[in-house]
């Protein structure tokens, strides 16, 4: 098993480790001067880009661990299996964030413990579904993700800890034998949490604008997320190659079929709906609204319909271009459904400060550094050998 | 193969949608939400109301709250609230218009029927009591997330946003203060033209008719909060429109109950997760024989190397 042996410390790590070392400090801020001391939240707006951003559309582009998985071990037989590892880290790191995310943005966290106390549990509550259903992926990603960490220790030829790989010889079989379960389960709960993330905006009512508020937001958050998952997968993938000069993945060209038809349903299902509920005339009235509709409609039509295009899926460049556009529409959206749509009440205006920005900012940098170290030390990129055997 | 790949797409996204698809449309046929009859609440009439802010220096006072100075009050001699805020449960504003009309209005918590805020909290942190439905808080439980705040149709908590160990503050009908040491809210009892009342939600209901019925040139036709999502115990009759008043015009559907349908229609019993889970494992489990019978794959390696171990 060829180990990818690559060096750690490079610009881009010092690069991101500023600006993880700028956000941690607005963090530290935020918990000596409060959450008003550092952000642009109201009462009006009481949540921002850590949730819109960090949580509602980060748990998205997380997905691609999630909408590989229904490709793999639902759709087609484990023909792609080669890509899932790296899908699984990003999605446990996206996911890491929306955590860690939720921490800096929750005012009384150390009261989050009610979670895990039945007697507090509100299971009327949307987010109460979100909080826990994310909490159980994040733990059913980790054990998805340890036959890799297992393996470093099964092929080690010199162990530093003898003991730790004759452990793992004898987990890793067990563990293979059973992962499916799990893997059922790493399918299920992002069903389960995505389409709750679309729920989450229902009880705000009016204060949302017709454009976005629908009973339907569950079912358009969860294919939403299925698209983007393939979305960022194409575009990681194709990013991949590039950065580490890896041959550009065939598989992508198949994922990028499905997009197309996804993304048709959801179209489909949002202007039905609008239709259904005599808002197609606001969606296209041509107000500050009606562009954000435009602007994220216009995105991810034209990434799913250059997707149509054999001619563009073949091209590495043009698969790239539509899976951007894809992610970017997608996210617009989620945007669009915490942020942009919501009107509390006249007078009140968000924008987020720079302190927010830095956090986000920090958070994601946190992440990269941390998928960028984990991917160099263990088995998480597909293998090359097995690679070519498989294509 | 991309044939087959359809049609099991097909199967998984209607598994998977029809639950969610389907709730919207089931929860259109939600029941109607009746008012309890030991619900208690304030009728302000905005007509009697002489700005005398009496109201909101006696709920400060009672309740514990701090003192907002105004803007460029630089020796802090005024309590001056713009709005409410984490200060500031209850408080009095003037209507104006160019033609000399005027009118007062009085805003603080609703204290809805169906609560937006009740539902949407995970914790349990933001209660209604019982009985007499007062919408009420407890801090000890609360984690701070402020899905309360995006819920509330009124825009009522409001959150400590300077401090460090934040809470949320909204008005709570004095149950812990006045109205159980004096069995009336702080700003009803204070109140000098009984502008606001306090009592049953029946009587103030009736009460609120009543005074239309008597005086329909002085009045507004309608009670806000008889229907507004899903109707208040708090409620209002006033000489100028509500609109003008600063209220927005809301539906009368409790978003509150919708959303409980929709997600209740989703999660009934656990049957949607649970089929789901199952079809997937189903699926899954046979494509895994199928992957292993075939005997090609990514981890040939490892199973030779499981086999020699065993």
């Amino acid at each position: 098993m060829a180990l990818h042996r690559e060096k750690i410390l490079t610009p881009s790590f010092w690069v991101l480790l500023a600006f993880t070392v700028i956000g941690f400090y607005c963090i530290g801020l935020r918990y000596v001067m409060g959450i008003g001391a550092v952000s642009n939240l109201s009462d009006g707006f009481p949540w921002g880009i850590w949730i819109a951003y960090d949580v509602a559309t980060g748990t998205a582009l997380a997905c691609g661990g999630y909408a590989l998985a229904i490709v793999i071990y639902i759709m087609n037989g484990w023909k792609y299996h080669p890509l899932i590892r790296s899908a699984i880290v990003t999605s446990l790191f996206g996911y890491a964030l929306a955590g860690f995310s939720v921490m800096v943005d929750l005012g009384r966290y150390w009261n989050a413990y009610s979670f895990f106390m039945p007697s507090r549990w509100q299971v009327n509550s949307v987010m109460f579904e979100v909080a826990v259903c994310v909490m159980a992926y994040n733990v059913v990603l980790a054990i998805e993700l340890l036959p890799a960490i297992l393996e470093r220790f099964v092929h080690s030829k010199n162990p530093r800890f003898p003991k730790l790989k004759e452990y793992a010889r004898k987990v890793y079989p067990k563990l293979d034998k059973i992962l499916i379960f799990f893997i059922v389960l790493g399918i299920t709960l992002p069903t389960m949490h995505q389409s709750s993330l679309g729920s989450m905006m229902i009880i705000a009512g009016s204060k949302l604008n017709p454009i976005w508020q629908t009973g339907f937001l569950p079912i358009l958050f969860l294919i939403n997320a299925m698209y983007i998952g393939y979305s960022v997968i194409i575009f990681e993938s194709t990013l991949s190659s590039v950065v580490f000069g890896r041959p550009f993945e065939k598989e992508v060209r198949v994922i990028a079929k499905v997009v197309p038809y996804l993304t048709a349903a959801w179209l489909i299902i949002r202007f039905a709906d609008l239709y259904h509920r005599g808002h197609l005339s606001t969606a296209f009235s041509g107000d500050y609204y009606s562009k954000m509709f435009l602007v994220e409609t216009l995105l991810i039509a034209g990434g799913a319909y250059m997707l149509t295009w054999k001619h563009f899926r073949m091209s590495p460049r043009w698969v790239f271009v539509s899976a951007v556009m894809l992610c970017v529409g997608g996210s617009w959206y989620r945007f669009s459904v915490y942020i942009i749509g919501f009107n509390p009440a006249k007078g009140w205006e968000y924008f987020p400060s720079l302190p927010e920005f830095f956090i986000t900012l920090g958070l994601v940098a946190f992440e990269i550094l941390g998928y960028m170290v984990l991917v160099k030390m263990f088995p998480i990129m597909p293998n090359l050998e097995g690679h070519k055997k498989n294509a | 193969m991309m044939k087959k790949t359809r049609r099991e797409f097909i199967k998984l996204a209607a598994l998977s949608g029809a639950g969610i698809a389907a709730a919207p449309l089931a929860a259109e046929a939600s029941a109607p939400i009746a008012a309890n009859e030991e619900a208690v609440g304030m009728l302000y009439d905005a007509t009697l109301c002489v700005g005398c802010k009496a109201c909101v220096a006696s709920c400060k006072n009672v309740n514990d709250m701090d003192a907002a100075p105004a803007p460029n009050d630089a020796d802090r001699l005024w309590d001056a609230p713009e709005d409410l805020d984490y200060r500031t449960r209850n408080i009095i504003k003037l209507y104006k218009d160019g033609e000399g009309d005027f009118s007062y209005v009085k805003y603080q918590c609703m204290h809805c029927i169906k609560p937006s805020c009740v539902s949407a909290c995970p914790v349990g942190a933001m209660q209604q009591e019982k009985g007499r439905g007062i919408v009420f808080y407890d801090k000890d439980i609360c984690i701070g997330c402020r899905y309360c705040q995006v819920a509330c149709p009124f825009n009522i908590p409001k959150f400590e946003w300077p401090k460090a160990f934040p809470k949320i503050v909204k008005c709570d009908l004095c149950k812990f203060t006045n109205l159980k040491d004096k069995g009336i809210p702080a700003c009803c009892d204070v109140c000098p033209t009984k502008a606001v009342i306090f009592g049953k939600r029946d009587f103030l209901l009736a009460e609120a008719k009543k005074r239309i019925a008597e005086n329909p040139d002085k009045y507004q036709k309608e009670i806000y909060g008889e229907f507004e999502v899903g109707g208040t115990n708090v409620i209002y009759i006033a000489g100028e429109t509500f609109d003008n008043l600063g209220f927005r015009e809301l539906e009368h559907d409790s978003n509150a109950a919708f959303s409980e349908n929709i997600q209740h229609t989703i999660y009934k019993g656990f049957v949607a997760p649970v089929a789901l889970y199952g079809f997937l494992a189903f699926v899954a489990l046979k494509n895994r024989k199928n992957h292993h019978g075939h005997g090609h794959g990514h981890d040939a390696k490892h199973e030779d190397k499981h086999g020699s171990e065993k």
